[in-house]
């Protein structure tokens, strides 16, 4: 197995989400309030784990954008939850730079005006130890 | 002793490619009782019937075991071809290797040996059995349809044409259902109500054809052939012989709340209404909810306005029992509640509407005159958009798993009506994937792309906002081009899934038809026997049974009918000989098996038991013979092994089980 392909399992595995099950309908994109300043779009989430291109994912400013309003995953009607894929690849990318958990002393440290606050709260509901 | 033959089939590659065929002929003709063992490349050839006949003669065979496909498909076949040649066809049994062995094996070695064993079984069974012969049991020259839309009507046409009688039971006033609601037809663009206003008249007029509205079946016993039926016939308040139909009292009635169900409520109606002007019967109903006259005991203008006198507020509901030989289920559907999609803000705004809603807009007979307008502000609308798969194909708990399959061609129509009535209205359609498979159903949707510059996007729409200029925001993706759409709309149309009448389920239960997860009834096969219920005498007619279009429909009514008029045809119906049967010296009367009965088969009578020192009056279990379906729960049910099924007798499945683990 290939890293690429071990970590598509890994991404897989964290998010729960079988990026097989999408009948690429968009309506994930369709609902996204960031879709703009995505570069991988929602709905393209889950063919870039499909062909195990992760690194691209890990590296992507969507990781950033996505407000984590879970719209995308509320709204699916394959019950395929994109927004699931972005936290997994999300986690994943903290944990390739090691000790990627928060601590509560460090969230107000972060809230910054272009940090959308949904984002740190997920990201503490996440990756606190 | 039996003289067994056992006859192996290769079906092709199918099953010798994974089961050493020759081997099971060898290991056949070491079992006890088998005299001859063959293989063939199909057995069901006509070759291959021809050389199970010719043995079952040259042998003198008593039993024959055909190793084949699963008894669902060939079991019949068979039996037919032994007893052409003078052998009881309950002689026969079929050893599945196919379905149960070789499809489902890949490794030859274990295949063969399963293929062995399962041939070991049969012939074992084959040792026990006996020759029974098949009772009779009359058939009822009538057909019941339950459903009076266009699947009804034309099934119970086609029925009546043959010159057999039909009843048609509808549970609203009118017959007509859905179609009668709709305004234009794909792919043709004709009236729907002038190709289906006729056939209401045709049947409403035709001699063998009776129409019982605003009734519903309230119970139905019997079997194939001869059913028994309770029809409700809910009161109408009217008198359907004295009324003449002049509409005096609906134009009278001064209650005028209630929501018109034709227009799915986007009008109001009279509490003393027919559904629509070309309604067969032409004669209303009074709805007892909305109606004065029945709410406070004041008013009466309805009876005072009719020059008939045909009101009558005593009427009670009645219900008649009639017998029927067959019964056809043609519930239809509707389209599903839009409450869990909030997003598309259906509920918020009066310009976000269905596409049946729509139908009746664009009605000239409709509740805008047939004028396409806003149902907030009646401004015609310059901006449209179509939201395709609205609850359809859905793996959530919100919609439905399957495809509709009617909304791409009806949305196109819809598109196309639009942009020519309104050449200055722009539509918009999302879908997820346009799917027109049907004759001329792709030139019909191309049309509306090349011919009429409907906007046609790939991608769904995420949210609906009503503005507060009244413009409903959509946001939307085109997948395709990779942007997200925002269009400022006046009206949006969903496509909402279409599911099956909730009356359906209750009917099926009624009629112990099966249905399947989504409430469907089921097909006794999908592609055999695709417009009859696994229920004999049962008949499945239009969208009951599965998402279809009108000329499918259509062609399914008159399949389904065809299916009804050979069951008619028929004088002596005959049942099957596999039915259960109590040892009376056994049985003590515990109703375990009555309980168990999916067909109320079972009965008790208190009879004299005559044994060895057993001389007694006892309450038994009785089956007839004519209801009995022959599923066996009873014989599991029972605690004292009373009850034995003939042709799966205990001792017969006890052997085949000693047969395995031998």
């Amino acid at each position: 197995m290939t890293k690429a392909e071990k970590q598509a399992e890994l991404i897989r595995d964290i998010s729960g989400v079988d990026p097989y099950k999408c009948m690429k309908c968009g309506k994930c994109t369709a609902t996204c309030p960031s879709y703009a300043e995505m570069d991988i779009k929602p709905h393209q989430f889950v063919s870039f784990v499909i062909r195990g291109e992760i690194e691209a994912l890990t590296k992507s400013r969507s990781l950033e954008k996505c407000l984590s309003c879970f719209a995308c995953i509320e709204r699916c009607p394959r019950s395929v939850e994109p927004g699931r894929l972005i936290d997994a690849a999300r986690q994943l990318a903290a944990r390739e730079r090691g000790g990627g958990f928060l601590t509560t002393e460090e969230v107000p440290e972060m809230c910054d005006p272009d940090t959308p606050s949904q984002l740190l709260v997920s990201a503490y509901r996440r990756y606190r130890r | 002793m039996q003289r067994i033959g056992v006859f192996v089939c290769h079906c092709g590659s199918n099953i010798a490619a994974t089961v050493d065929v020759k081997r099971v002929v060898e290991c056949a003709r070491l079992e006890p009782g088998v005299v001859f063992a063959e293989d063939y490349q199909y057995m069901c050839s006509e070759a291959g019937q021809t050389k199970i006949a010719d043995a079952i003669k040259r042998e003198g065979l008593t039993g024959v075991v055909v190793c084949s496909c699963s008894p669902r498909m060939h079991e019949a076949t068979f039996r037919k071809c032994a007893e052409g040649a003078g052998l009881n066809p309950y002689m026969l049994e079929i050893a599945n290797i196919r379905e149960q062995c070789s499809w489902i094996h890949k490794d030859m070695e274990t295949a063969t040996e399963k293929a062995v064993v399962l041939m070991r079984a049969a012939v074992a069974k084959v040792n026990l059995n006996v020759p029974l012969k098949s009772g009779e049991s009359r058939v009822t020259k009538r057909a019941l349809v339950i459903g009076g839309g266009i699947a009804g009507i034309q099934t119970a046409l086609d029925i009546a044409e043959a010159g057999y009688e039909v009843d048609i039971v509808e549970k609203t006033p009118s017959i007509g259902g859905r179609m009668a609601q709709l305004d234009k037809t794909f792919p043709t663009l004709d009236c729907s109500a002038c190709i289906l206003t006729p056939k209401m008249v045709e049947a409403a007029a035709h001699e063998k054809i009776r129409i019982f509205t605003y009734s519903e079946v309230e119970k139905v016993t019997g079997f194939v052939g001869d059913f028994t039926v309770d029809i409700r016939k809910k009161a109408r308040s009217v008198d359907i012989d004295k009324c003449t139909g002049c509409g005096v009292c609906q134009e009278k009635c001064p209650s005028k709340t209630a929501k018109s169900e034709f227009n799915r409520g986007l009008s109001k109606r009279s509490a003393i209404y027919t559904p629509f002007a070309q309604a067969v019967p032409n004669v209303p109903v009074i709805d007892r909810e909305h109606c004065i006259k029945f709410k406070t005991g004041k008013c009466g203008v309805c009876s005072k306005v009719c020059p008939a006198g045909a009101i009558d507020y005593e009427m009670r509901d009645e219900i008649i029992t009639e017998k029927y030989g067959a019964i056809v289920a043609a519930t239809g559907f509707d389209m599903i509640s839009l409450d869990k999609y909030d997003e598309y803000a259906y509920k918020k705004s009066p310009d976000v509407i269905t596409s049946l809603e729509l139908e009746r807009i664009m009605n000239a007979a409709g509740p805008t005159g047939g004028h396409l307008e806003r149902l907030s502000d009646g401004k015609p609308p310059k901006n449209i958009v179509f939201i395709q798969c609205v609850g359809s194909r859905c793996a959530d708990k919100r919609g439905k798993s399957y495809c509709s399959k009617i909304c791409c061609m009806y949305t196109a129509k819809h598109a196309m009506l639009i942009r020519d009535k309104y050449p200055d209205t722009n539509v918009t359609v999302f879908y997820i994937d346009v799917r027109t498979p049907g004759k001329n159903f792709d030139e019909f949707y191309r049309r509306a792309v090349e011919e009429y510059h409907v906007n046609y996007i790939k991608g769904q729409v995420g949210k609906v906002l009503p503005q507060p200029d009244g413009t409903l925001l959509v946001q939307g993706a085109d997948i395709i081009d990779g942007r997200q759409v925002l269009i400022n709309a006046d009206m949006v149309v969903l496509a909402a899934a279409i599911e099956p009448d909730p009356t359906a389920r209750k009917l099926a239960t009624m009629l112990t038809a099966s249905i399947d997860t989504n409430g469907f009834l089921t097909e006794a096969h999908p592609k055999l026997r695709p417009v009859e219920s696994p229920t004999a005498g049962i008949f499945l007619s239009g969208v009951c049974q599965g998402p279809k279009d009108i000329p499918e429909t259509v062609s399914q009514a008159g399949a389904a009918a065809v299916k009804v008029i050979g069951l008619l045809s028929k004088d002596k119906l005959l049942t099957n000989p596999c039915t259960a049967k109590a040892d009376e010296l056994m049985c003590n009367g515990c109703s375990a098996c009555a309980n168990v009965c999916p067909y109320g088969a079972i009965s008790y009578e208190d009879r004299e038991v005559r044994g060895i020192g057993v001389r007694e009056v006892r309450r038994v279990a009785v089956v007839n013979g004519a209801l009995c379906q022959g599923c066996g729960a009873c014989t599991v049910a029972c605690p004292s092994g009373a009850m034995d099924l003939f042709g799966f007798s205990n001792r017969q499945i006890t052997a085949e089980v000693d047969a395995i683990c031998r």
